[in-house]
């Protein structure tokens, strides 16, 4: 079997498993969201928290959750790593340095896990399961919760409430991340990834010289780390790591595990909205982005140029042998059109367009199928920018989903669409600008311009891969990147509930024969093309500039 | 008529724009009612002073796309000056500065096809004398003096000072001034038509007005403003849309100013000059260009048809509407029911009961009392006799209140009319009503008729003699029509006096959806407001005073301008024409409105795809050679590249200004089939046409002597 036909056949087994989870996690999910009863273990956790879980909010009051819920976990974060010599578990690791110590309690609130430290070499079992993993599944709560928040926004109406923070939160959590971590980590210790609690060992390798590894609680951050879109790896490697994901067929599963909520929650809204064709529809225009950047990058990287890339059968520079050019194509795919960021090779070595296809997906603001939550109300802000063009051309003041798109929320839109680029483009400039940041490139020439875009589009998008290569543990890379995954997190969260709140407001306008059809195959069309040419062309001087330069020279 | 009044006249004539023919019969469906504005070319020349003048940046700044390209020709003029040599900064400064002047030439074009309407109105607006009564005596004030509540009095020959209406006598007036039309209408105190417009001019007779409006809030004023677009604000969804526009503006500026760091970076300098070609080239300055004059001439548009809109939103509102309500009388229906049959109860034959029915109608002068003496004429040759002919006939005219007509001569008393009164009144006489007269009626009700009896009382006591069966006459086309409205998604709701069976056959009939039987001015409004409520917006039209908070009430009110000044005040457009019909063709110019912006507004986002083609290997081709296979275009040369797709942005605004005077075409079709086409054209076709403009341009810039 060639290589490709491995590639291929593994991207419909992933389809096909995807597939199959769909329906029931779609379903359950909404019934989660839905439900008015409450574990007994979620009302302990509430009084704990002093939260009541009853009320209904405004977006105001939502906003004001989900900022106090993360600047408290960011604190916590922060503390944890700056008095790790003193916790006991630490591995006798050090405090974190200040900078460092921020931008990585940041990077995990924000769902990004932006790593600028090894992971085997600074942080004991406390700060990993204590700190580090807990936010892997709040964080990716939070997501889904400002999500739901949107679609009900759309699913109500005169009424500007938009649920309570802290049951979605919680249940987030309790009944959809927890559960499916535990069965995802079962599997994965079962196909061989690591769990304990073991200190360092020494070992020797077997072409001399020694090497220490260290234990942990691997398999279970390994799942909430793909199931929550987080990425942050136990060790550097990350999935490259045979302690992380050991076999071709646990590569496969964590491609899964990082898909699988995003895609399902397209149903939930479906549901939610009372109309599944319109899950259908931004599930189909997600799919259709996911798989079109899938086929391009198994193109670029398959398509071998020179000797020594014709024998190993593709650009197998930077990629496990055990995975192949295939499953690492489909992988860096998933990982940066999700805001997971979790790696199985190295992005750096793909080809320079297999790097530029990395660098588009989260550019496009991660949205086909985006991160837990943040995927779906990203592509639903596309959805009404699209819908307020196409809108005008039927002739009516536009409306999706029964709601009219007027003045204010195309303001929140069009805010919301502005925040990304904006970070990205002023940090990179800024990085290129100035005299010293550009001492962490590896690298010259485009390519080295490459690891700075890179680092800033994943940081500002909230995914957390790196072009590796780039130094990133400087003050500078460490602040501004810092700064890049709050503002990227927190302020389109801002417009996104603004927006719902507003859209829970209106009354609905009833569908006529007169009305965009927003869940036929057209309307999903007109989104595809109105993001790649929006979002996409946005990029195209700095793409040009990096990737392209690189990619398109031989 | 005086020759004063000929001239005025004929000055109304030729300056009256230039309205669509009355169109009441659909005209099929090859051809689009809306759009068809005229454009001549010569008002672009025509319009380049004003269009010069718009390069104000106090003027500017409303549009924000425009006015980004505004500092960006000052920057590159600037600039240009710095090095005087070079011909590539002064022709792209050139060109930038063309970009803006064209985009105020759209604007000014379309604001000057108001100007030509608006000074004929002013015309009209001649400072008038009014005679205002105090007490018993007149005095002579300018018009201008008036306040509301005054009393003036016009006599045959005066210009009416001022709005209002009429409190006493009754005259002919001369209305051309504002409708265009010149056949004179009756003006009479109380009742519905009591309304006179300022500026027009009493033809007969003397009445006496109360002024309702303040001078320069007169109709007439509003109208000027209105034409020459000085009354425009951005409605709703301009303002959504700019404020989208602006957002993808600052998107692109933020990928332009990022760029010189990373060219340094890659080794080449770039100059201010192509920085601001290449922002110019990216932003969306088709759309933010056109974007005003869409606007105006959609409302000059809706001028054209002799309705005045007094809001753009209200215009916008129109595109939206989902029901739309309608008079049957007038608009679905002719406005008169017409005698179709006689039906003779049985022992009558139907020559006797025509003979009983034309002669108790020669008294009846309404249009229902004529078609039955012509009726009884072309079915039965009875010769039409006339009231002078049979001597010592007594005539009864028919009143609102009898609803009856009748004659009594030689001994016989015949009458004719509502079924309710001719009962009434043989019974009054003594007489019997034979059973089968009141299955006829019946019948004839659930046929969607209206049933008048004929009875006489001779020596045979009194009797009916049989049903005349009046009908409504359903326009023709009108059923086309509603299913092209339902196709659009608008629900047509009849409204209607009659009864529901009456009603429910006539709507049958013409295809509307839904009606409303026996409407008061209460079940109107409550329809409306039971609509609404389920999230949709109503468009109606009114003329009464009665109407008035319907009109009001409703998304859209379309008042006739023979109503009352209430219906003209409550309403938010007025139609000249009073064409109920015309509601129709409203909501499509508010549709074609949308449209337009939007189709504009994806043809202007699509075209950036070509243009990153031609500029980035411009620019970079040099530093990295692997990016002269982003050349797709094959142009000649960098400079030659960047120069074509700024003159492309340039010029395209000019291609499409007819469009954005005209409105895109529309037809009345489902939202999916408009979607379609629209986006195959300015979608697709935005993607495609600037890689066909900029490689034209650039060939023939190549064939310039030193480029390329």
């Amino acid at each position: 079997m060639g290589p490709v036909l491995a590639g291929v056949l593994q991207l419909l087994a992933l389809i096909a498993a995807l597939a199959l989870a769909y329906v029931p996690l779609g379903t359950y999910m909404a019934r989660v969201y839905s439900s008015d009863t409450h574990w007994r273990f979620e009302k302990w956790i509430y009084k704990g928290i002093g939260a009541n879980p009853n009320t209904e909010m405004r977006w105001p009051a939502y906003l004001r959750c989900v900022l106090a819920f993360s600047a408290v976990s960011v604190v916590f974060l922060y503390l944890l790593q700056r008095l790790q010599g003193h916790l006991p578990g630490s591995l006798g690791f050090k405090a974190i340095d200040p900078d460092q110590a921020f931008n990585t309690a940041t990077s995990f609130v924000t769902n990004t896990n932006w790593q600028s430290y090894y992971g085997e070499q600074a942080m004991g079992h406390v700060v990993q399961t204590a700190g580090l993993a807990v936010q892997n599944f709040v964080s990716a709560a939070v997501g889904i919760a400002v999500a739901v928040a949107l679609v009900r926004g759309f699913a109500r109406a005169r009424t500007g409430e938009l649920g309570n923070f802290w049951s979605d939160l919680v249940r987030g959590v309790t009944r959809i991340l927890l559960p499916l971590s535990v069965v995802a980590a079962i599997v994965l210790v079962a196909c061989g990834a690591i769990q304990n609690f073991s200190g360092i060992h020494e070992v020797g390798q077997f072409v001399g010289g020694h090497q220490q590894w260290n234990g942990g609680a691997v398999a279970s951050q390994e799942a909430i780390k793909e199931v929550g879109t987080n990425g942050g790896g136990y060790f550097n490697a990350n999935s490259a790591h045979p302690f992380e994901n050991p076999t071709p067929f646990t590569n496969l599963f964590e491609i899964f595990l990082l898909l699988v909520v995003p895609f399902a929650l397209t149903r939930t809204f479906g549901i939610m909205v009372g109309s599944l064709k319109q899950g259908y529809a931004i599930l189909a225009t997600m799919a259709t982005i996911w798989v079109g950047f899938i086929a391009l990058m198994m193109w670029t990287e398959f398509a071998h140029h020179g000797p020594a890339l014709q024998i190993a059968g593709g650009a197998m520079e930077g990629k496990e042998t055990r995975f192949g050019v295939g499953a690492s194509s489909i992988f860096a795919v998933s990982t940066t059109l999700t805001s997971t960021g979790a790696v199985d090779s190295f992005h750096s070595s793909f080809t320079g367009l297999g790097g530029g296809i990395t660098m588009l997906g989260m550019q496009l603001g991660e949205i086909a199928p985006g991160g837990t939550g943040s995927g779906l109300y990203g592509m639903l802000v596309m959805a009404i920018i699209a819908v307020f063009i196409a809108g005008l051309m039927v002739g009516r003041t536009p409306e999706y989903l029964g709601k009219k798109i007027g003045t204010r929320e195309i303001k929140f839109a069009a805010c919301y669409i502005l925040i990304t680029p904006a970070l990205v483009l002023i940090f990179t400039a800024a990085a290129m600008a100035l005299p010293t940041p550009g001492h962490s490139m590896t690298n010259s020439g485009a390519h080295g311009f490459s690891e700075i875009l890179y680092a800033y589009s994943s940081a500002a998008n909230n995914n957390g891969s790196a072009f590796a290569g780039l130094n990133a543990d400087t003050q500078w890379f460490n602040s501004t990147l810092g700064l890049a995954m709050v503002l990227g997190r927190f302020l389109p969260m801002v417009f996104v509930l603004a927006l719902a709140g507003s859209l829970a407001e209106q009354k609905p306008v009833p569908a006529t024969a007169g009305t965009l059809r927003t869940e036929k195959p057209l309307f999903t069309g007109l989104l595809v093309g109105a993001i790649l040419i929006i979002t996409g062309l946005t990029y195209f001087p700095a793409l040009a500039l990096g990737p392209l330069a690189e990619g398109l020279a031989s | 008529m005086t020759t004063d009044t000929q001239k005025q006249e004929d000055s109304m004539s030729t300056a009256a724009p230039t309205r669509a023919p009355h169109q009441d019969v659909p005209t099929g469906h090859k051809e689009s009612r809306v759009g068809a504005g005229l454009f001549d070319p010569k008002q672009l020349l025509k319009s380049l002073p004003d269009a010069c003048r718009k390069l104000d940046p106090r003027v500017m700044v409303k549009s924000p796309v425009m006015f980004v390209v505004w500092i960006g020709s000052v920057l590159t003029t600037v600039f240009s000056f710095k090095d005087p040599g070079d011909w590539f900064g002064w022709t792209i400064s050139a060109w930038l500065w063309l970009t803006v002047v064209f985009a105020n030439l759209a604007e000014a074009v379309a604001e000057g096809r108001g100007k030509a309407q608006a000074d004929t109105l002013r015309k009209a607006k001649t400072d008038t004398v009014a005679r205002r009564l105090v007490g018993e005596s007149e005095e002579q004030v300018p018009g201008t003096g008036l306040r509301i509540g005054d009393l003036v009095v016009c006599e045959a020959g005066d210009i009416i000072p001022g709005d209002g209406d009429v409190v006493e006598g009754v005259a002919s007036v001369d209305e051309s001034a504002i409708t265009g039309e010149s056949a004179p209408v009756i003006r009479e105190s109380g009742g519905d038509r009591s309304a006179v417009t300022g500026g027009t001019k009493v033809l007969s007779d003397r009445i006496v007005i109360k002024i309702t409006t303040k001078p320069g809030e007169t109709f007439i004023d509003r109208m000027i403003n209105l034409v020459e677009g000085a009354a425009r604000q951005k409605t709703p969804n301009e303002i959504a849309l700019n404020i989208l526009l602006a957002s993808l503006t600052i998107v692109f500026l933020l990928a332009v100013a990022t760029l010189p760091p990373f060219a340094d970076y890659a080794g080449t300098h770039l100059t201010m000059v192509v920085l601001v070609a290449l922002l110019v080239c990216l932003i969306p300055t088709t759309i933010g260009a056109l974007l005003s004059a869409i606007g105006i001439a959609g409302m000059d548009r809706l001028v054209q048809r002799n309705v005045l809109a007094m809001s753009g939103r209200a215009v916008e509102a129109a595109g939206d509407v989902s029901t739309l309500l309608l008079d049957k009388t007038g608009t679905i229906t002719l406005g008169n029911r017409q005698a179709s049959e006689f039906v003779p109860v049985s022992g009558t034959t139907e020559a006797e009961l025509a003979d009983a029915a034309q002669l108790s109608s020669l008294a009846d002068e309404t249009p229902e009392g004529r078609s039955i003496v012509v009726l009884a004429k072309e079915k039965y040759g009875l010769r039409e006799r006339h009231q002078g002919e049979l001597t010592g006939a007594e005539w009864i005219a028919f009143t609102a209140q009898t609803r009856m007509s009748g004659v009594d001569v030689d001994g016989r008393k015949i009458r004719k009319g509502a079924a309710g009164s001719v009962v009434a009144w043989v019974r009054e006489q003594g007489g019997e009503v034979s059973e089968d007269a009141g299955a006829l009626t019946d019948r004839i009700s659930e046929a969607g008729g209206t049933p008048l009896l004929v009875a006489v009382e001779d020596t045979d006591g009194a009797r009916v003699l049989g049903v005349i069966h009046l009908k409504d006459v359903v326009k023709e086309g009108m059923r086309e029509r509603f299913d092209e409205l339902r196709r659009m998604g608008i629900k047509t709701v009849m409204i209607t006096g009659d009864n529901p069976l009456t009603a429910k056959a006539i709507a049958a009939e013409a295809g509307v959806d839904d009606f409303l039987a026996e409407a008061t001015p209460e079940d109107k409004m409550a329809l409306i407001k039971r609509e609404q409520a389920g999230g949709k917006l109503v468009a109606m039209t009114g003329d009464g005073t009665n109407d008035a908070p319907a009109l009001a009430q409703a998304d859209v009110g379309v008042a006739m301008n023979t109503g009352t000044s209430a219906a003209k005040e409550a309403g938010n457009m007025v139609d000249l024409d009073s064409n109920p019909t015309k509601l129709i063709e409203i909501v499509e110019i508010g549709k074609q409105l949308l449209i337009t912006r939007g189709a504009l507004t994806t043809f202007s986002i699509a075209n950036d795809v070509a243009k990153y083609f031609a500029i980035i290997p411009a620019l970079f081709a040099a530093v990295y050679p692997g990016l002269d296979k982003l050349n797709i275009m094959g142009l000649s040369s960098p400079d030659s590249a960047i120069l074509s797709a700024v003159i492309f942005n340039a010029l395209i605004i000019i291609a499409l200004v007819p469009l954005s005077l005209k409105g895109v075409r529309y037809r009345p079709v489902s939202a999916d089939k408009l979607l379609r086409r629209n986006l195959t054209i300015y979608g697709i076709g935005g993607l495609v046409a600037p890689f066909i403009g900029i490689k034209l341009i650039d060939l023939l810039i190549s064939l310039i002597p030193g480029i390329g």
